[in-house]
């Protein structure tokens, strides 16, 4: 990059510095929000600076239960959450990791009726196809229940292709090789396939994670009891039309405690990335 | 320890590419034996069939006393050594080398043993900590030929090993191979299309064009007693001189009487440059042929240098080999003279010595 003298250098920090504020602000006022009481929240203007109920706040949603909710507490949402988000990323990365394993090296019939099928899915989102899925759901006995949250979202067409094209860039010697080796197929997944694609693994499982958390419109409808709710249905319910009905405080706990998981994946794997693309490069 | 026998084999790839055409040859227990032949001949097909890591079309594949048509590359005892290395680059040197036996379930012990061995016979024992991508390629070369050794295999196969190397280490690593082969004394199977490298390491060498073997000899007897005019102009650098007999003669060539002329099909002459000499301003020798020649060019490669030529009336152009420097300038016209019993001769029709 060439180096402006002059005011060029001080005036990009100011455009920088203007661009996180606009993004932090909201999230630090949500966190400012969740210190303080229902009544301090509810006669504005709310302070800048965090408020006494800290402590209380946390710990009524957390461990107490949150009455609009039907008493659930919020550890009950998060766990709901990370199993639903977790289970369509992981489920996802196995299934496409399968399939185009499946597509990629091996020699079937109909081998690219398939791979067009996969990849014809890819013009149906959910949105179109879940009124067959819900009845599917219904009649399966799946509706509350994390099979129910999971199932329907894991097959994925993006991910099927991502790993086929990084699959054909594995050079056909190196499967040769493999094979002389004595590795049968699911070795060779195993041992040489899987270690190689690592990064690509960790990179979709971020993106994948992040896409789970906050699935909205099907956990809405496969699940009705409480006990069950994602983190983002429950902040939904906690809204009330009424302002006063509505336990603000708590929605905003929940909102930063919603936010949280998927930073912290985020900044973990970011760590990881870098040291698969170090390693790979050397 | 094994011998390779094939009969008959045949390779049609899908969409009808026949890619060799019955191919017979026997690779006695214990011999180096090279194909060698241009792109596209079908050499590594011919190997991979070997490798069974291409199916064969028709014709039987044996390695010892087994017909190995059927069985997958891990179950003929055979390990194989690509050109590009093909090591598994997430697995440290080591790792490489013990995959192929842990697969096989070996006792831990004998692992280790093998490895060792192999190491420091390649001289690689300070690098099995490393993976590939942090190795030169010389390195990776000879941590493929690692990964090979370590299998004990009744047969070796080489796939074009060297021709990722720069000249020197080419040299060096040829020199190797062919140590390590003596020492070992495994069944090889070689394939390239580096004539100098076919020559230098082969017992037997086998000469491969469209699919079919031209000739398959010891390196001196293809070279020395070439069985066609394709051999005669691929053995050897630069090639063979090559004279297209007409019905009178060849212009610019005095021979002896009777040598030129003869019933029987269209010939062609052949004749090595290093097997003619620059003869002007000497009075012709009895018995010798003699070419009148218009210099074209000079190519020095130190030792000894080539001199072009061509024959009048649109000849062909002839090269003749000169010890040391040459000095002649294009455009001069000089006497060549070679002696006819280094002449090959081939049927023009079917390109076959006669
Ligand atoms: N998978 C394939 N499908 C169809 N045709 C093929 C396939 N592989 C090779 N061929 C054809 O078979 C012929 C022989 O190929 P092969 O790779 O054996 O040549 P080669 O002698 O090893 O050449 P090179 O010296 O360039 O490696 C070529 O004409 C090639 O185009
Ligand atoms: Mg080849």
């Amino acid at each position: 990059m060439i180096e402006k003298p002059g005011i060029g250098r001080p005036l990009a920090h100011v455009v920088l510095v203007l661009g996180v504020l606009v993004v932090a602000f909201p999230i630090y006022y949500t966190f400012i929000a969740s210190t303080q009481s229902l009544t301090t929240i509810l006669r504005p203007p709310l302070p800048l600076t965090p408020g006494d109920q800290i402590a209380a706040n946390y710990g009524e949603a957390l461990f107490g239960g949150i009455g609009r909710i039907g008493g659930v507490a919020v550890t009950t949402l998060l766990f709901n959450t990370l199993v639903m988000a977790l289970g369509i990323a992981l489920g996802k990365i196995f299934i496409s990791i399968l399939s185009a394993f499946a597509v990629v090296f091996f020699r079937f019939p109909l081998r690219m009726v398939f791979f067009w099928l996969i990849f014809v899915t890819l013009m149906l989102p959910v949105e179109v196809r879940i009124l067959p899925t819900y009845k599917v759901m219904v009649d399966l006995g799946m509706i509350d229940t994390y099979a129910g949250l999971i199932l329907p979202l894991i097959a994925s067409a993006t991910a099927t292709l991502l790993f086929r094209q990084f699959f054909m860039t594995i050079p056909s010697e190196l499967v040769e090789a493999a094979r002389i080796d004595g590795a049968g197929p699911l070795r060779f997944l195993r041992d040489i396939l899987l270690p190689l694609s690592k990064t690509n693994i960790a990179a979709l499982f971020v993106i994948l994670f992040i896409y789970g958390w906050t699935q909205y419109l099907w956990p809405l409808l496969v699940t009705n009891d409480n006990q069950m709710n994602t983190i983002v249905i429950a902040l939904k319910k906690m809204v009330s039309f009424a302002d006063a009905d509505t336990p603000w405080h708590m929605v905003m706990v929940t909102s930063i405690l919603a936010i949280l998981p998927p930073v912290l994946v985020v900044v973990l794997m970011q760590r990881w990335f870098v040291r698969g693309l170090v390693e790979s490069e050397k | 320890m094994a011998k390779i026998e094939l009969k008959d084999v045949r390779k049609v790839y899908h969409g009808g590419v026949e890619a060799v055409k019955g191919v017979s040859l026997s690779v006695e227990d214990g011999a180096f034996v090279v194909l060698v032949g241009p792109s596209g001949c079908g050499k590594s097909t011919l190997l991979r069939m070997v490798a069974g890591l291409e199916s064969i079309s028709s014709g039987t594949i044996a390695i010892g006393d087994r017909v190995v048509n059927e069985l997958e590359p891990a179950e003929r005892d055979i390990a194989m050594v690509f050109q590009n290395y093909a090591l598994y680059p997430h697995m440290t040197v080591r790792k490489n080398l013990e995959y192929g036996l842990k697969n096989r379930k070996m006792a831990s012990g004998e692992i280790a043993r093998r490895v060792d061995e192999a190491a420091k016979m390649l001289e690689i024992g300070a690098l099995l900590d490393r993976r590939p991508g942090q190795l030169s390629g010389g390195q990776r070369q000879r941590v493929a030929m690692g990964r090979a050794l370590v299998r004990e295999p009744a047969a070796f196969l080489f796939d074009e090993p060297l021709s990722n190397l720069d000249a020197k280490l080419r040299v060096q690593m040829r020199a190797e191979i062919r140590r390590l082969q003596r020492r070992l004394k495994t069944t090889s199977l070689y394939v390239t299309h580096d004539q100098l490298e076919a020559m230098t390491l082969a017992d037997t060498l086998v000469v491969l064009n469209a699919g079919r073997i031209e000739q398959a000899g010891s390196p001196m007897e293809v070279y020395e007693r070439p069985a066609s005019l394709f051999v005669a102009t691929f053995i050897g650098s630069p090639a063979m001189n090559l004279l297209p007999l007409g019905a009178g003669g060849i212009a610019g060539l005095t021979a002896p009487d009777g040598l030129l002329s003869g019933a029987g099909p269209a010939k062609t002459l052949g004749i090595r440059p290093e097997h003619m000499r620059l003869a002007d301003g000497e009075a012709p020798r009895p018995g010798e042929m003699r070419f009148d020649l218009t210099v074209t060019g000079v190519e020095v490669v130190g030792a000894e240098s080539f001199v072009y030529g061509t024959l009048p009336e649109g000849g062909p152009e002839v090269a003749v080999r000169v010890a040391g420097y040459s000095h002649v300038e294009p455009g001069t016209r000089l006497a060549a003279a070679a002696d006819p019993a280094y002449l090959h001769r081939f049927d023009r029709e079917t390109g076959r010595r006669i």
